[in-house]
């Protein structure tokens, strides 16, 4: 498929597209406070003196989301600050409770990078895409208004003030919403694998400004349209679809688009003006008094590279390479850090060497586990089948002891059950049988009842000899071992 | 017996330790004093009651052996303290009925040293002034009058004004001050009495109602240096909870005073020789200088090319700073709250911080909004930030020649009330020997030099290197050996 185009009524439309994506950093405690950032709690019972603003209180940084910033960054390949500053950006509104957000702009802790979103003909995006990234600046969360409470008044939960914020910004360098969503989801798995934010946007860790314009191919970027705190992936590409098609029109019927910034109403599935540049706020910025620069040294900066984990690229190239996976379970198991975790514990736990088993256990993973746990409706962190139990069903595989549709029987049970599999073959008994004269027997009954077909065989009818293994396996009732079955079948029909 | 509020910190803590007097009978003392000097309107609150606590532990401390640095001490609290449990307004209206639920570490320090507070003491509202006629609950008078029969009702000073008045009044025996800009040396000037600004960073900012957090700074209040030493030891310190803390032991100053200023370099920066400097500060200047080399010190002609923007620097980065710290007073959470009938949130706001914040306050946050807006922001504020470092430059350089600097504290005795308050210009213009050292961070003291002709008291400003309170106390012990300063108020209250 060719490139994202809006079809307008003077030809086609090129849509540019830039992310601010607002990353809730995964710390026990806010960014300035030592208050807790559960979710979920009652409101307003995670407030310090601080988030509230009383007077004469003072931030002081928590240096856990400094190192999660940083990582993140390194984790992105970007530049790394060594020297940054908090600023204030200052405006009133009732969930702000300092009259001003401490943020970072003029020097934020972590420069340009870049993110690799992968090909996915799918959705089409032809080739894997390098999306720049701009910078990423820590920041604190405002609280949140309640506004069904009392009839004629609103209520404010300061529950999230002061919460620790990343905003990742990136170039203008998406030319369709798959690439947004694309970029998005990548994102989040990099955060995940990073651990620097739990990437739940249903619970608002993670939320996106969703810059958009529209040009012909090959024109300057045209005016931008800012649609604020979008909260999926599926809304990102609505948003953009929306947008886009709302600016051609614009334009073509001869308006201009005036650099806004829009909601986006995911029931309608629209876009509205919120404020225009005119109404535009002036932030004031200026470097924050209360806090001095940050300054990383180079063993803080060090530590901080040393425990990045392996991060997806590296992970999939590596599942492709050394471990021979196919290129659909590489990417598969490696999109969720949960998922390659758990699918590396299971190959640590069947103690084999990586290679051998990863292929056998990719499989497995990717059909089998996946298959239970969609029809469970659980994440695979929620998996009723430990890696321990899973390296142990392929074990019995892989020695023989359980055939291939013994080994879907006993899988079956262990999701009920929990058990692990030897122990429900030891009960159930349904372990693969290897016994020649029991099978030889079997063989026996089968021909004798089947004398026509015997007949017919050994006259030429190749194609039976399925019907054979199969009626053998179903007198063993499913239990012997195919490979003994078909030896000896091919003796007895001589 | 002499009256007890005659004594200073230092004689209360001896005599106090000596078995003279108990802490109560200091308490009992002080309180009386207290109320007996409501006229001069220095407290906002009385805490009769924390005054006589603190006594009271102090001598049950006195009896089983423990004795604090500053038990059997009572000290006014400038009210910009959040003191638990005791109202807090920074003598401004928004902040009425606020009761902090937190105490200030300064404060904390104090208390924990063995210090009773009197009471919450007056000031320029969000300390910002030069006379206290800012303050929402009425302007402090000095106790001072001039000798020309007038009577005129005069300026204690600003911001610390409740501070300076209650110390020269015989109220208190020392205070806290905050300095942003002069407000602990200038009223100390006026008032013939004694204050310290350390380095900035050396006291805790943390419950403290910031005014220009990178100016702010807390410091003591007292009849003389060894009072102020006293009392600075006890208030400084590093604190995790205050960004801006220096992580540094604190000096032991009082042990480490003395008037023996062989070796020391002094510098007298010709840059203050300001246009229309009055004769006597010029005259006031020239006997400090004298005190100086009688002390043992080199007196030293050094240059400060800088100082003239100072001033224009200081009113632009202290209101930035303030119309953001003051941003926090919105009605939502606590203080005043105004809401008319059928107010939205911004009318709210609007309503509120109209009816809460006094017009000097008011005209810092428009001058601080003002020069932080967008197209105004690199021409106003970072300028003045440039200029910034300009003028702490000019002191590290000054710091090759010499080793303090020495000026008068203020352009003039204090003035009468009323005279200054149409004209905010040359309000500020009270700052202007002040006002470079706040900038620069670096530790300045005023003590009492001389009378004016009219027999007010005038100060006398040392400045010092960064950290180096000792050198600043040391000079200022000097001066205050030699100039033989015993004039007081005498009382008419």
């Amino acid at each position: 498929m060719s490139s994202y185009r809006i079809q307008g009524a003077t030809g086609e439309w090129e849509v540019v597209i830039g992310l601010e994506v607002h990353a809730q950093i995964a710390t026990r405690a806010k960014l300035f406070s030592g208050a807790s950032t559960e979710f979920g709690a009652e409101p307003n019972t995670q407030v310090s003196l601080i988030d509230a603003a009383m007077p004469g209180m003072l931030p002081v940084p928590n240096g856990e989301c400094v190192r999660q910033a940083v990582r993140t960054g390194m984790a992105l390949g970007a530049q790394i600050n060594r020297w940054s500053r908090f600023d204030r950006k200052n405006y009133f509104y009732a969930d702000l409770p300092q009259g001003y957000q401490i943020s970072q702009l003029y020097h934020p802790i972590v420069g340009e990078g870049s993110l690799l979103i992968d090909a996915d003909e799918k959705a089409g995006i032809a080739e894997p895409k390098t999306v720049g990234i701009e910078r990423i600046h820590i920041e604190q969360d405002a609280g949140k208004l309640m506004h069904d409470q009392h009839p004629t008044r609103s209520y404010v939960d300061l529950n999230r003030s002061g919460v620790a914020l990343m905003e990742i910004v990136s170039k203008p360098d998406m030319r369709s919403p798959a690439e947004a969503g694309a970029y998005v989801r990548k994102l989040r798995s990099i955060l995940r694998y990073v651990g620097s934010c739990d990437g739940n946007m249903e619970q608002g860790s993670m939320r996106a400004d969703v810059n958009v314009s529209v040009r012909k191919p090959g024109e300057p970027f045209g005016t931008r349209c800012e649609i604020k705190n979008v909260n999926s992936v599926r809304f990102v590409q609505a948003a953009i679809e929306y947008e886009a098609t709302r600016q051609v029109d614009v334009i073509e019927s001869g308006g201009t688009i005036v650099q806004e910034t829009r909601l986006f109403d995911p029931d309608k599935i629209e876009t509205r003006s919120l404020r225009s540049k005119e109404d535009a706020h002036d932030y004031r910025y200026f470097p924050d008094p209360d806090l001095l620069p940050l300054e990383l040294s180079e063993e803080f900066v060090a530590e901080c590279e040393a425990s990045l984990p392996e991060l997806p690229d590296a992970k999939r190239a590596r599942y492709e390479g050394p471990l021979g996976l196919s290129a659909y379970a590489a990417s598969v198991i490696t999109a969720d850090v949960e998922t390659a975790r758990w699918f590396e514990a299971l190959l640590a736990a069947t103690g084999k060497p990586e290679a051998e088993v990863a292929k056998a256990a990719s499989n497995w993973l990717t059909s089998d586990l996946f298959g239970a746990l969609n029809r469970l409706g659980k994440s695979i962190g929620e998996s009723p089948v430990t890696p321990a139990q899973g390296a142990e069903l392929l074990g019995l595989v892989a020695d023989g002891t359980l055939s291939g549709t013994l080994a879907k029987q006993v899988f079956e049970i262990m999701i009920e059950t929990g058990d692990d599999p030897a122990k429900i073959v030891e009960e159930r008994g349904l372990k693969q049988t290897s016994d020649t004269g029991a099978i030889e027997a079997a063989i026996a009954q089968v021909m004798a009842a089947n004398a026509d077909k015997v007949a017919d065989y050994r006259g030429g009818k190749d194609k039976l000899f399925g019907f054979f293994v199969g009626q053998t396996m179903k007198a063993m009732g499913g239990k012997a071992n195919p490979a003994v079955v078909n030896e000896l079948l091919k003796k007895a029909l001589a | 017996m002499t009256d007890l509020t005659d004594l200073g910190v230092a004689a209360i803590r001896d005599g106090f330790r000596a078995g003279d007097f108990s802490a109560r009978e200091v308490a009992d003392a002080f309180n009386a004093s207290v109320t007996a000097g409501r006229k001069l309107n220095a407290f906002l609150v009385e805490t009769p009651e924390h005054a006589i606590e603190a006594a009271e532990a102090a001598d049950r401390g006195r009896a089983t052996g423990e004795l604090r640095a500053l038990s059997g001490v009572p000290l006014g609290i400038k009210d910009l303290f959040c003191t638990a449990g005791y109202q807090t307004t920074a003598a401004s209206h928004i902040l009425e009925g606020f009761t902090p639920t937190y105490e200030s570490t300064v404060t904390a320090k104090l208390f924990g040293a063995g210090a009773g507070m009197l009471g919450k003491l007056n000031m320029d509202q969000f300390a910002m002034g030069s006379s206290n006629e800012t303050s929402a609950y009425g302007h402090v008078l000095s106790p001072w009058r001039r000798n020309d029969g007038g009577n005129a009702p005069l300026a204690p000073g600003g911001s610390s004004g409740g501070s300076s008045s209650a110390i020269a009044a015989r109220l208190a025996p020392g205070a806290t001050g905050t300095d942003t800009g002069g407000s602990i040396r200038q009223p100390a000037a006026f008032t013939g009495i004694s204050g310290i600004k350390p380095t900035y960073g050396r006291c805790s900012r943390w419950g403290v109602v910031a005014f220009a957090s990178s100016l702010d700074q807390a410091g003591p209040m007292a009849r003389d240096v060894r009072d102020c030493a006293i009392l600075l030891e006890a208030m400084s310190g590093f604190d995790p909870k205050d960004s801006t803390s220096l992580d540094l032991p604190v000096p032991q100053w009082e042990a480490g005073l003395s008037s023996d200023l062989k070796g020391k370099r002094v510098g007298i920066p010709k840059e203050y020789r300001v246009e229309g400097m009055p004769a006597e500060i010029e005259a006031l200047w020239e006997s400090g200088i004298r005190f100086m080399k009688d002390a043992g010190a080199e007196i030293v002609e050094v240059s400060l090319p800088h100082t003239k923007y100072a001033l224009p620097t200081y009113y632009i980065i202290a209101p930035a700073e303030a119309s953001s710290n003051l941003a926090r007073y919105d009605g939502v959470r606590y203080g005043v709250r105004e809401l008319p009938e059928g107010a939205s949130l911004a009318d709210m706001y609007a309503a509120t911080r109209s009816a809460g914040f006094g017009a000097e306050v008011k005209r810092r946050i428009l001058i601080g909004t003002y020069v932080l807006s967008a197209g105004f922001y690199d021409a106003y504020y970072t300028k003045a930030q440039k200029v910034r470092a300009l003028i702490a430059r000019d002191f590290e350089r000054a710091w090759e020649a010499c080793d303090l600097l020495l000026t008068p504290t203020a352009p003039s005795a204090a003035f009468a009330l009323g005279e200054k308050v149409a004209d905010p210009l040359s309000m500020y213009l009270n700052d202007v020997f002040t006002v470079p050292a706040s900038l620069a961070g670096l530790p300045a003291m005023s003590v009492p030099g001389g009378l004016d002709a009219t027999g007010l008291p005038l100060g006398l400003q040392i400045i010092g290197r960064p950290l180096d309170e000792q050198g600043v106390l040391n000079a200022g012990l000097a001066i205050e050996e030699r100039a033989g300063f015993t004039a007081r108020a005498e009382k008419w209250w």
